[in-house]
């Protein structure tokens, strides 16, 4: 058997997988974007653009259509909460990458199983503490109060704040991980370098240890603000339901709403905006300087 | 050459846990001095160079840098630089960037740090690849803007860490020479770490051979090789013979010993004490074979000796000869182009100068 007979033939099973398992089902909800809505909840095949329209413009009762902003604004919320989250998780794994690659072996093993020890529990269990946390008389309140630091507050609860406060626990570990794995093959005589040089702990940070951390935040970047885009659990556990994101409008329409053509729309707006961020973040990816 | 103090090291000691690696040395190192610390691996050279980077603290002691304390300044704050023994270039900036990075940190003026900067890559004759990045340099280019960015900020004392280990020998010889042509067109005082004698011996203005945490001896290269202070010294440096040997009377610096092939000679010792044992080193090129002009002729009554080994070097044959039970190492130049070779098992008659042996203390 020839190389390339082996490529085709080796690679076949996982091309048969990725064919049924996604692109079939995306061209599926390709299709049903553009089919219009059925009488009793389904959806009648055709091409239609109108579920598209509707993300735009409202039709009234004349028939007429007029401009609306009120999905724009929660896919406008839905970037802005993940670009947002991704933000403070790249802030916060900075320092946390670096101090567990100074660490010492154990310790530095330690520290990367707690890393990752949420994911030994449930999603869905993880969002759910922080309900308890910042809830109505929850302990973060109780903790407040009995300090003597507030008398009365506005619930915690159900806010943007408590939805980026979960996004932001949810997915830090997968920003601290691939952060730390580009602090990790850091020369430390380049740190040292930097400080022979007369570069403050401040200049080595931001002019030696960032650009070559760069690679590793650009992966985390992509796990964290990808899955954003598309989060469900946080917005109806934390946001209560009130500020919803793309994820809980897909979720809407094809449940309660009965609407699956619009449904379909929005998650192929989604895809697209994921697919436009991935490519950014692939044509702005400097090929990696080769190391000999 | 000027004596002003650039360094003061000042019994400085350092203990890792229970390991002493410097047991409290003491020296100066001169303004415009080309000063080299040599020794095995672990006997602290590095230690102490890092200590004066400020990488690392003392335990105890003091370290001066022209009559000032540097110890409780962080390494960015003292105006000395490194060329670190990897480079440690920074890829992701180009050879311009690396050079200019001290010099920024420094707050120089724009135009100032371009002129320097040229003149930088001009003086490593590097000045075409300003624009690339290191990952695509030899080995060697990598080291000679190394050498740049350190110098760049003209530092009062410029630390080199092995900065040649990582080279193949041609390369090398060559920065050896560039390295010293460097030190004196700038008048910067250099101190440079090596465990390497010759390269040591070729380049500094004086040797700091330390061992065992301790400063064994510090001179210039030619006393240190031709009156090493003590065993460990000879040793050390380049190839010797060692006898133990009587020392029969002792006069000022001059001691008179038996040898174990049956000599009694009269040279230059270290330490040597009437009665006690000592240790008589001669250093294998010291030593005349048959026909040599500078050898056997001169000095000393000929021993005879029984060839039990041979080397070809090249430029030179190294011998092991059986005199009287005793094994000596004798290094013959090939002065001529096919020079006689003596055969294993031969009987040849040696000798040396006495005045090329040296008595140490054991």
């Amino acid at each position: 058997m020839k190389p390339t007979d082996f490529r085709i033939w080796g690679l076949a099973p996982a091309w048969v997988i990725m064919a049924l398992t996604l692109v079939v089902p995306i061209g599926i909800v390709i299709l049903v974007s553009f089919a219009s809505r059925g009488a009793y909840g389904g959806f009648d095949w055709g091409f239609s653009p109108a579920s598209y329209a509707q993300i735009l413009f409202e039709e009234d009762w004349d028939g007429n259509l007029a401009f609306t902003p009120q999905y724009l604004s929660i896919i406008g919320r839905t970037l802005w909460l993940a670009g947002l989250t991704t933000a403070i998780c790249a802030a916060l794994a900075l320092p946390a990458a670096y101090t567990i690659a100074q660490a010492g072996g154990r310790a530095k093993a330690v520290l990367i199983y707690l890393v990752t020890l949420p994911f030994w529990v449930s999603m869905i269990v993880r969002v759910y503490a922080w309900i308890i946390i910042l809830g109505n008389d929850g302990v973060l309140e109780k903790t407040l109060r009995s300090l003597g630091l507030v008398t009365d507050i506005d619930s915690l609860l159900f806010t943007n704040g408590a939805m980026l406060t979960g996004l932001v626990y949810s997915y830090i570990p997968l920003m601290i991980l691939p952060v730390f794995a580009s602090i990790e093959k850091l020369d430390p005589a380049l740190i040292e370098a930097s400080h022979d040089l007369y570069g403050s702990r401040f200049t080595t940070a931001r002019r030696v240890i960032l650009p070559l951390a760069m690679p590793g935040l650009m992966a985390g970047a992509i796990l964290v603000f990808v899955p954003c885009l598309g989060a469900v659990l946080e917005p109806i556990l934390l946001g209560g339901g009130k500020a919803m994101l793309m994820g809980n409008l897909i979720q809407t329409q094809f449940g309660g709403g009965r609407n699956w053509p619009f449904g379909a729309a929005i998650a192929v707006v989604l895809m697209v905006l994921v697919m436009i961020f991935l490519m950014v973040n692939a044509l702005r990816a400097r090929p990696e300087v080769p190391h000999d | 050459m000027d004596r002003k103090k650039a360094v003061e090291v000042v019994n400085v000691a350092k203990s890792f846990g229970t390991f002493q690696a410097l047991k409290g040395v003491s020296f100066d190192i001169y303004d415009n001095e080309f000063f080299t610390m040599l020794g095995p691996s672990g006997c602290g050279k590095t230690t102490l160079l890092r200590m004066i980077a400020g990488f690392e603290s003392p335990t105890s002691g003091t370290i001066r840098l022209h009559g000032k304390d540097i110890l409780s300044l962080p390494p960015h704050k003292r105006r000395v630089n490194t060329v670190f023994q990897s480079y440690a270039l920074f890829p992701h900036m180009t050879l311009e960037q690396n050079i200019s990075f001290g010099l920024e940190n420094l707050g120089w003026e724009k135009e100032r740090r371009r002129a320097r900067t040229a003149q930088m890559l001009e003086m490593v004759h590097m000045s075409q690849f300003a624009r690339r990045r290191p990952a695509q340099l030899s080995g060697g280019q990598r080291q000679r803007i190394a050498l740049a960015r350190a110098l760049a900020p003209e530092p009062e004392v410029l630390l080199l860490d092995e900065p040649l280990s990582a080279l193949d020998l041609k390369l090398r010889q060559a920065m050896r020479d560039e390295l010293r042509a460097l030190q004196r067109a700038t008048g910067i005082t250099f101190v440079f770490v090596t465990h390497d004698q010759e390269e040591a011996l070729d380049m500094s203005d004086r040797i700091c051979v330390l061992g065992h945490g301790e400063i064994q001896h510090l001179g210039t290269p030619n006393e240190i090789y031709e009156d090493p202070e003590n065993r460990f010294v000879a040793d050390f440096i380049g190839e010797t013979n060692f006898f133990e040997v009587d020392v029969l009377a002792v006069n000022g610096p001059q001691a008179t010993i038996r040898t174990p092939m049956g000599q009694t000679l009269t040279t230059f010792h270290k330490g040597a004490q009437v009665g006690s044992k000592a240790t008589l080193s001669l250093r294998p090129e010291k030593i005349g074979m048959e026909d040599q002009a500078d050898g056997p002729a001169q000095s000393g009554e000929l021993m005879e000796g029984r060839i039990t080994g041979r080397n070809y070097m090249g430029g030179y044959t190294h011998y092991t000869v059986d005199v009287a039970g005793v094994e000596l190492r004798v290094s013959r130049r090939n002065a001529v182009s096919h020079s006689a070779s003596f055969d294993p098992g031969r009987t040849v008659r040696l000798g040396f100068r006495h005045d090329s042996a040296r008595v140490l203390a054991r």
